[in-house]
């Protein structure tokens, strides 16, 4: 009886441990729409600092509320400048620690060669069933979506047809799937040493909806980690800035 | 029937999926259990294993493959688009198959169960009054079925309103076509619309109990065999 019970101990002690413990270690949300770099970027910084960077890739709506519910984040790379802003403000986040680390791009993709034309004219002849974008409340890139159709004047004509993506990465899938014919996605996604990975697409005009301004924020559970400080500070390298860059953002 | 508030269409929405999913799945299930109830072939064992599956099978890995096996290049989009039928994510009906296959062993086990416990003897003795086998079924397998049969809609029912995965990577997220109350939820909370996440979610809780509750009451385990 005894020796049953030190097994079942044994065993839930062994259950509970977390698979590995890093000393000095970074825990990330990003943007869904940085994910692709951000994973070669994770890996240069592992290899130049020796601090590793934990991914968590989302919308940046959801990790705000995450974040204000005790999400264990302590580095939030977010797809705009309002959100850090907001939670700076709120005190979630370290005073002064934010930077602008991207200016994203959108682009009207479509999986299928050809598809789309180069001035986006396929919006006007409505000629698909369905166009994705990502949730306007939650991504930015699904804001930038609306104001870029609201200018063009065909956001009412067009909205029987969205299909909805939690984040720019689901709807990128939908794309990607062929399921939605079209969609607005991250550059990022769909672009990579200088050129369109697949598909067609239209590069939409940085002046059609506003800046994309993607910043980073220490959060305040993270003000004291090396690691995310550091982290910060390598975004900001020549050698990290490359990677950005070949992604299709501006900088 | 239209709302103007998105929370009820978002609940009539579900109550129509959960509804129609149900009947299809009773439909479906019956010569399913059947067969698995009576049969001594070697194929018992697989096909039950297959039809039990979406109880294992996390919904992302149903609606993953689901989302591809319906788009352009899957075979079920193939064959929906020779029908002429279109592209099925994104609709009610993608859905209302999604849930099909998603609530399969919820309703088809209770009634394989019942089936099960019904004894040879019922059915010979039906026999030897010259029912035919048709008869038979309808006059004394069904009625004395009829608790594995509740049992069946009601599982079916809530386990299609309680979908949350599969819905979210096939659905698109339309008002009105996909956007049932468990996505409208996840959106609130999202959002940070505590107070309308809270009155649909504590609908939600509700529901469930009353469900089960009435379930439990009408159908008491171990009382009828």
């Amino acid at each position: 009886m005894l020796f049953r019970h030190a097994t079942l101990i044994a065993a839930l002690t062994t259950l509970a441990m977390p698979f590995s413990a890093h000393a000095d270690q970074v825990q990330v949300a990003v943007a869904a729409n940085f994910t692709a770099p951000m994973k070669v970027i994770a890996a240069e910084f592992e290899k130049a600092t020796g601090h590793k960077a934990e991914l968590s890739f989302g919308a940046t709506g959801k990790f705000y509320a995450q974040i204000k519910n005790g999400a264990p984040f302590d580095v939030l790379l977010a797809a705009d400048d309002e959100t850090p802003a907001k939670m700076e403000k709120e005190g979630l986040a370290v005073p002064g620690s934010r930077m602008t680390y991207a200016i994203g791009a959108l682009v009207l993709w479509s999986a299928k060669p050809g598809f789309v034309d180069d001035k986006g004219a396929i919006l006007k002849t409505g000629d698909f069933a369905h166009l994705a974008i990502a949730a306007p409340k939650l991504a930015p890139y699904g804001a930038a979506a609306i104001e870029t159709l609201d200018k063009l004047g065909l956001l009412a004509t067009l909205e029987p047809k969205f299909v909805t993506g939690e984040s720019i990465g689901q709807t990128y899938q939908f794309i990607n799937t062929g399921n939605a014919e079209l969609g607005f996605v991250a550059l990022s996604q769909v672009y990579a040493n200088g050129k369109l990975t697949s598909g067609s697409a239209w590069f939409v005009p940085a002046d059609f909806h506003k800046p994309i301004r993607q910043d980073a924020v220490i959060l305040s559970k993270a003000k004291d980690n090396a690691a995310a400080i550091v982290l910060l500070k390598f975004l900001k390298t020549k050698q990290a800035r490359d990677v950005i860059k070949s992604y299709g953002y501006t900088l | 029937m239209s709302f103007d508030n998105p929370d009820l269409v978002a609940v009539w929405l579900t109550v129509r999926l959960a509804a129609l999913t149900t009947l299809i799945l009773l439909v479906i299930s019956t010569p399913i259990a059947l067969w698995l109830a009576r049969t001594r072939s070697w194929w018992k064992g697989p096909v039950g294993a297959l039809v039990a599956m979406p109880i294992v099978l996390p919904p992302t890995v149903i609606g993953f493959y689901l989302l591809v096996a319906m788009g352009p290049n899957g075979p079920i989009g193939h064959f929906t688009e020779s029908l002429g039928l279109g592209l099925l994510p994104f609709t009610f009906w993608g859905l209302v198959i999604a849930s099909v296959f998603y609530s399969l062993p919820f309703v088809l086990q209770p009634i394989q169960n019942a089936f099960e416990a019904i004894s040879e003897r019922h059915i010979e003795s039906a026999a030897t009054l010259r029912a035919s086998p048709l008869d038979t079924f309808f006059s004394v397998v069904m009625p004395l079925a009829k608790p594995g049969y509740l049992t069946a809609m009601v599982m079916g029912f809530a386990h299609t309103v309680g979908e949350f995965g599969v819905v979210l990577m096939i659905g698109g997220n339309i008002p009105d076509k996909t956007r049932v109350v468990s996505v409208q939820i996840y959106d609130h909370v999202d959002a940070l619309e505590y107070a309308q996440a809270h009155s649909l979610a504590a609908g939600m809780v509700i529901f469930s109990f009353v469900v089960l509750l009435v379930l439990y009451t009408l159908n008491p385990t171990g009382r009828r065999k």
